[in-house]
């Protein structure tokens, strides 16, 4: 047990910190246990040269063996060249095959007929990942799982495409803060070039998370570690010294994005409706 | 002489009664095979525990059919397993039963129903509102299903009540993962066993499950703690095993000689001081002599 008292100091990052080990037999058992009892066999991801894919791919293989698992590399026209070098770079570490399928194709005939040259950047980057997940969902036909990679992070931030990226089956990297993932990314042999590179969604040439956020991931994860994990109300983190405009743009984004993270919501009208009052666990098993 | 208790450390399927029905007969005859006299189940074993709207379906009567092959393998090994209770006015109960010698002998119903965090005991369950002690084949017993072994008043009052032995067959999910450092819920878990063990003077078994629940991890550790706050035998973590462990109840009374906290221990001041708290008037003066 740790018995350091935890304390919120913006200056110390050691409350991240994990037992990489522990976690890693976790999510393995997690991949394996869940897997079986929805009684599949295999799994299927997108491998974008990114370092939670890479996470998810080496955790898929160490729990199925590379045989049973499907990594896709869906490339976009704006794609970087150095997404394919790290994702086949990720795929030659863990002994898995990748398969490139390539999307412009459809996701320009689409534009072409219904936006023309009116679409937005985002509009094109949501596209390309509800398209890259439509194939990942395809490819797992009859008897794989999408593995979902987004992490804790990306997740409470609402930072992703919902029914894109977002959607999975199983995700084993959830509950992981970024800066957790890429330390477990080391423990598990994750080529370092690809631990260390700026975190990209590459939906757009340049795009970077952090960047785009506007704030680091080392910041936002320790604020959020102490606001999520440790119940801490934003005017307490900022009276221990965390800068009061992250933690309100953490929290605002956290507040607007929640529907993100829920199902859908389904209008009650009779006496037991799915999702209020007919609850079951997803894991129901056959007697 | 020893007693030699199984801990069937294992991960039941949720709402596959006769699938667990299974694994709990193939777990006795591994049990037999170790020569051990009792076997001990987790919380719910024969139901799994996020069992949510399914309780009902799940639900066996104390004496419901169901429940038949244990009473038959109760015949050669002594049997603690867990089960949903529907009582006799049909309330839902998380329930551990004690099978000797073909007959259920003893039923604790859980107290303590967590819901808070990710738990959510008291939606679908009836809290138990008893804490009775029994005779298991490792001397007087209380059974402390789960979140009841975290109240501190359960343990005292099995211990009071006479017990030397608290079996806590439990559904303990893994979360806390911090660097330097066990699973969290793992050193709360080994804390409470030893301390309990130790400044009650009794045998603590502590019976975990493995295996997950929609996305839940519960991370096993069984173990077994003497009254001296030695660990006799643990499990390994996240993996089905069977862990046996031999108990001295010889060594309880050794232990309660060189340390008899429990001889020491006024029940009528905790009694009265509650009670004056509670407003309940004055408890009885200190009793001349206990009975049992």
């Amino acid at each position: 047990m740790n018995e350091r008292a935890i304390r919120p100091d913006p200056r110390d990052p050691s409350p991240l910190r994990i037992d990489e080990a522990l976690v890693r037999k976790m999510l393995v058992g997690f991949l394996r246990d869940e897997t079986a009892k929805a009684g599949m066999r295999r799994v299927v991801l997108g491998v974008s040269g990114g370092v939670d894919s890479a996470v998810v791919a080496a955790l898929a293989v160490e729990a199925f063996g590379a045989g049973s698992v499907l990594a896709l590399f869906t490339p976009y026209r704006t794609s970087s060249r150095d997404s394919r070098t790290d994702a086949r770079a990720v795929a030659e570490r863990f002994g898995f095959a990748l398969e490139d399928v390539p999307i412009t194709a459809q996701v320009d005939a689409y534009f072409a007929e219904a936006g023309g040259d009116v679409a937005d950047r985002v509009r094109v980057g949501n596209k390309a990942a509800r398209e890259r997940k439509s194939i990942e969902y395809d490819r797992s036909w009859p008897d794989g799982l999408v593995l979902g990679t987004s992490n804790k992070t990306e997740l409470l931030l609402g930072y992703g495409t919902q029914f894109g990226d977002m959607a999975c089956a199983l995700n084993p990297v959830g509950d992981l803060y970024k800066t957790q993932l890429r330390e477990l990314a080391g423990h598990l042999d994750v080529p370092r070039r690809i631990i260390e590179k700026p975190p990209t969604a590459d939906l757009w040439v340049d795009q970077t998370d952090e960047g785009e956020l506007g704030f680091t991931y080392a910041d936002a994860d320790l604020a959020l570690y102490h606001m999520v994990d440790r119940r801490l109300r934003p005017d307490e983190l900022v009276a221990a010294g965390f800068d009061a405009d992250l933690v309100q743009r953490l929290r605002e984004r956290m507040r607007r994005n929640h529907y993100k993270r829920v199902m859908p919501l389904i209008a009650k009208v009779s006496l037991r409706t799915i999702g209020h009052d007919f609850l079951y666990p997803r894991d129901w098993e056959e007697d | 002489m020893t007693v030699r208790i199984a801990i069937a450390q294992c991960a039941p399927a949720i709402g596959a009664f006769k699938r667990n029905m299974d694994l709990h007969l193939d777990r006795i005859e591994s049990a037999k095979r170790e020569r051990a006299d009792l076997v001990v189940f987790p919380e719910l074993s024969l139901t799994g525990y996020y069992v949510k709207d399914l309780a009902g379906d799940l639900a066996c009567s104390a004496d419901d059919p169901r429940l038949e092959p244990l009473v038959a393998a109760s015949r050669d090994i002594d049997v603690m397993a867990g089960f949903i209770e529907r009582s006799a006015d049909a309330r839902l109960h998380i329930a551990s039963g004690y099978w000797h010698q073909g007959r259920l002998v003893h039923v604790h119903r859980k107290v303590y129903l967590p819901t808070y965090g990710i738990f959510d005991d008291g939606r679908y369950f009836g809290a138990g509102e008893r804490f009775e002690t029994f005779e298991s084949a490792a001397g007087r017993a209380g059974i402390a299903i789960c979140e009841d072994l975290w109240h501190v008043s359960v343990p005292y009052l099995y211990a009071a009540g006479g017990a030397t032995i608290v079996f806590s067959p439990s559904a303990s999910p893994g979360r806390g993962v911090a660097e330097g450092g066990d699973l969290g819920t793992a050193a709360s878990c080994r804390l409470m066993d030893r301390f309990y063990a130790q400044y009650l003077t009794v045998y603590v078994v502590f019976a975990n499950r493995v295996g997950h629940e929609d996305g839940i991890g519960f991370w096993g550790g069984s173990e077994v703690v003497a009254p001296d706050g030695t660990v006799v035998a643990r499990a390994g973590e996240f993996e089905e095993q069977l862990l046996v462990a031999d108990v001295d109840p010889a060594l309880v009374a050794r232990e309660r000689a060189r340390n008899p906290l429990l001889r020491d221990e006024r029940e009528d001041l905790v009694l009265r001081t509650l009670s004056a708290r509670l407003g309940l008037g004055s408890a009885p003066d200190r009793p001349a002599g206990r009975t049992d």
